[in-house]
């Protein structure tokens, strides 16, 4: 399939320095409804950084974000969230003080009639959406801090999926997973794909990236070597853009 | 879980009952903890007055109701402390605001309002109070912004806002004591006139309870909509009748406790008869029922707003509370001014009931305030913390104290035992929570 038409998201020329030094220089990716984009480098290679940039919690110092073709400016994670860009961080991101359905809607939280949190309708919501998700999961009354790896991670899901992202950021979603929660992720992103939602997966295992991704931008200190159709390349060419931080295609 | 008849639970060895007792009623067994605590000390004192002293003055109508009076200037900076200490920050002017805040309301209510509006006139207290809750937030915000905005950490703000205030509470009146304060700003500090009576503490009891009794229903029937985990009708039951129980009594307490027969005798030449011997309840004290409020008030504001959930979220993760769209600097900020609030209103009650304002009121009070918040379970890490727990804490707090007053310790003495108690009380607090992990 060809992506013809207005990308989901366009980000044109993002640079951002710290101390200095680059973590960013001029780099350009797209995303399209309905595709799975997978970022890829070494530690450092900046793509957390670059991700962030469209998350809201990095300001860009240099290069525009279009969303839908439209010059947007993304100063913060609200105004992020107002384009309906969602965000997994590695880190998940969660107020391991609070319960998952307090995670859930942190900064989002519902308001009853007479100006106060609805806790009930919180927790029923969260238990609806979490039943979807993770149907093993039966801890709502306890903080996150109690909670498996993997079960936070179905909280910090949750999170991004309940408020109907278009744009969806995942960075390394399934990096504390087990083998069957890593597969129920893998599901996830094809059903979130099969909405026509656009993905960016920020992905260090090559097997995921090959049988998740439709296109693969790959990173190396800070600049793009290259973006590729998973389907045109082998794990090798990827592996080799990766390392020696030089697109085969081109060289060749 | 389904119902559990109580008759079922006492039926099994007294160790499942207890826990199932706890699970039924959902009570927090830090509360259970603090409420032993409490017994003990207040116990302890007052037997060691029967034995050694041959009178027991800890346990008694007079002591508690003084006791309560006491409590409430520190509890209620207590429950701003809370916030300030779960946004893994720290607050060490309060004691030296105190001191400034008054002297700036002593000043204004002695020397300035009654050139403008006459002596005694009825404004002067509403005028001096508003004035004083603005400067305490005024202050607090500054120091809020610093923190938050100029990103100097909080404990060297409050350690030079702890000498500024202070030096600033000199100055303004060049060391003089400012005295007395105006009569109606002085009720607002306790005393015989600075409390209820005994009719009001009634009505006030009476809606305590229907208050109790409506918290139980509504949270029944929000559980019951939702489809949620229920408590068993008998553990409900209990907690109304308990809560019901423990306002009746303090109103029992409140109104057994009479007015001294000099200020007695000297109401009824105010009002021109005889009241010789006649029994004139205190009530609950003005400076109490402000702890009430400020308590619910702050209890609503942590548990059931987004500004509280943003506290905890900021003390749990602050770096997730801004990946999460908030804006933590200027809740940070709005705690500090908050804290400034409190301090404000712990000023008026400090300076009231001392009918004075002196540049050294409050010294030290930043210590207790902060050892109450510590003793109530809010942890010094960030994240977690109680209204209640922080107000039960000052409690513990000024009980040891006003014991060790009662049966004779001098101040080095109970400065060396609050030490020691502090520091035990958050040792037995890491062991539990390692147990409970």
């Amino acid at each position: 399939m060809a992506n013809t038409g207005t990308p989901l998201v366009e980000l044109k020329d993002i640079s951002i320095s710290f101390g200095g030094i680059k973590a960013v220089d001029r780099v350009s990716v797209d995303l399209y409804p309905g595709e799975v984009v997978g970022l890829l480098g070494h530690n450092g290679a900046g793509k957390s950084t670059l991700i962030k940039c469209l998350s809201g919690a990095y300001k860009a110092e240099s290069g525009k974000v279009f969303i839908n073709g439209n010059n947007v400016v993304i100063n913060n994670p609200r105004d992020a969230r107002d384009q309906n860009i969602e965000t997994i961080y590695q880190t998940l991101a969660l107020a391991d003080n609070l319960d998952a359905a307090s995670n859930l809607f942190l900064g989002r939280e519902l308001i009853s009639k007479a100006g106060f949190l609805d806790e009930s309708k919180m927790e029923a919501e969260t238990r609806s959406i979490m039943a979807r998700l993770n149907p093993n999961f039966q801890k709502f009354d306890v903080p996150v801090s109690a909670l498996s790896g993997g079960q936070r991670q179905s909280v910090a899901i949750a999170r991004a999926v309940y408020f109907d992202a278009k744009i969806l950021i995942m960075d390394e979603p399934t990096a504390a997973l087990g083998p069957q929660e890593t597969e129920m992720v893998a599901e996830l992103i094809q059903e979130l794909k099969n909405q026509g939602l656009g993905i960016f997966l920020i992905e260090h295992d090559i097997h995921n990236v090959m049988k998740l991704c439709d296109r693969a931008s790959v990173m190396k200190n800070g600049v793009l070597v290259g973006t590729e159709r998973v389907s045109d390349v082998t794990e090798d060419d990827i592996l080799s853009m990766i390392i020696l931080g030089k697109n085969p295609k081109v060289a060749a | 879980m389904s119902e559990t008849p109580s008759s079922n639970a006492a039926t099994e060895s007294s160790k499942n009952a207890i826990s199932k007792f706890l699970k039924a009623t959902e009570i927090d067994t830090r509360l259970l903890g603090m409420l032993g605590a409490l017994a003990l000390i207040w116990f302890g004192f007052h037997f060691y007055g029967v034995i050694f002293n041959n009178f027991g003055a800890f346990l008694t109508p007079r002591n508690l109701w003084n006791l309560s009076v006491q409590t409430s200037s520190i509890g209620i900076m207590a429950t701003g402390m809370v916030l300030v200490i779960v946004t893994r920050n720290i607050d060490l002017s309060v004691g030296s605001m105190i001191g400034v805040i008054a002297m700036a309301m002593g000043l204004l209510q002695v020397e300035i309002l009654p050139q403008i509006f006459g002596i005694g006139h009825w404004a002067i207290w509403i005028v001096a109070v508003a004035a004083g809750l603005i400067f305490g937030t005024l202050i607090g915000a500054l120091h809020g912004w610093l923190i938050a905005y100029r990103e100097i950490p909080a404990f060297i703000v409050t350690l030079g806002g702890l000498m500024v205030w202070r030096g600033m509470a000199f100055l303004s009146a060049g060391g003089r004591t400012i005295s007395p304060v105006d009569s109606t700003f002085a009720l607002l500090g306790g005393g015989p006139y600075g409390a209820v009576g005994a009719s009001l503490s009634w009505v006030i009891g009476g809606v305590a309870c229907i208050g109790v009794a409506w918290i139980i229903y509504s949270g029944r029937q929000s559980r019951i909509k939702h489809n949620f985990h229920l408590r068993p009708k008998w553990a409900d039951l209990m907690l109304g009748v308990v809560g019901c129980a423990t306002i009746t009594g303090s109103v029992l307490l409140v109104n057994s406790y009479p007015w001294p027969k000099g200020i007695v005798r000297q109401y009824g030449a105010k009002i021109g008869q005889d009241l010789e011997g006649t029994f004139i309840s205190h009530g609950f004290a003005i400076p109490v029922l402000i702890l009430v409020a400020v308590g619910i008030a702050m209890t609503i504001l942590m548990t059931r707003t987004r500004f509280g959930r943003y506290v905890f979220a900021i003390g749990g993760n602050p770096e997730a509370a801004s990946l999460a769209g908030i804006d933590t600097k200027w809740v940070t900020m709005k705690v500090f001014a908050l804290m400034g609030t409190l301090t404000a209103i712990a000023s008026v009650i400090a300076s009231a009931r001392l009918n004075s304002a002196t540049n050294a009121l409050g010294t030290l009070d930043e210590l207790y305030v902060i050892a109450a918040a510590v003793i109530g379970g809010t942890s010094l890490s960030g994240g977690v913390g109680k209204i209640y727990g922080a107000i039960l804490g000052a409690l513990v707090m000024q009980s040891l104290q006003s014991g060790m007053v009662l049966i004779g310790f001098d101040s080095a003495i109970q400065r060396i035992v609050v030490g020691m108690v502090l520091v035990m009380a958050v040792y037995l607090d890491i062991l539990y929570n390692k147990r409970v992990k």
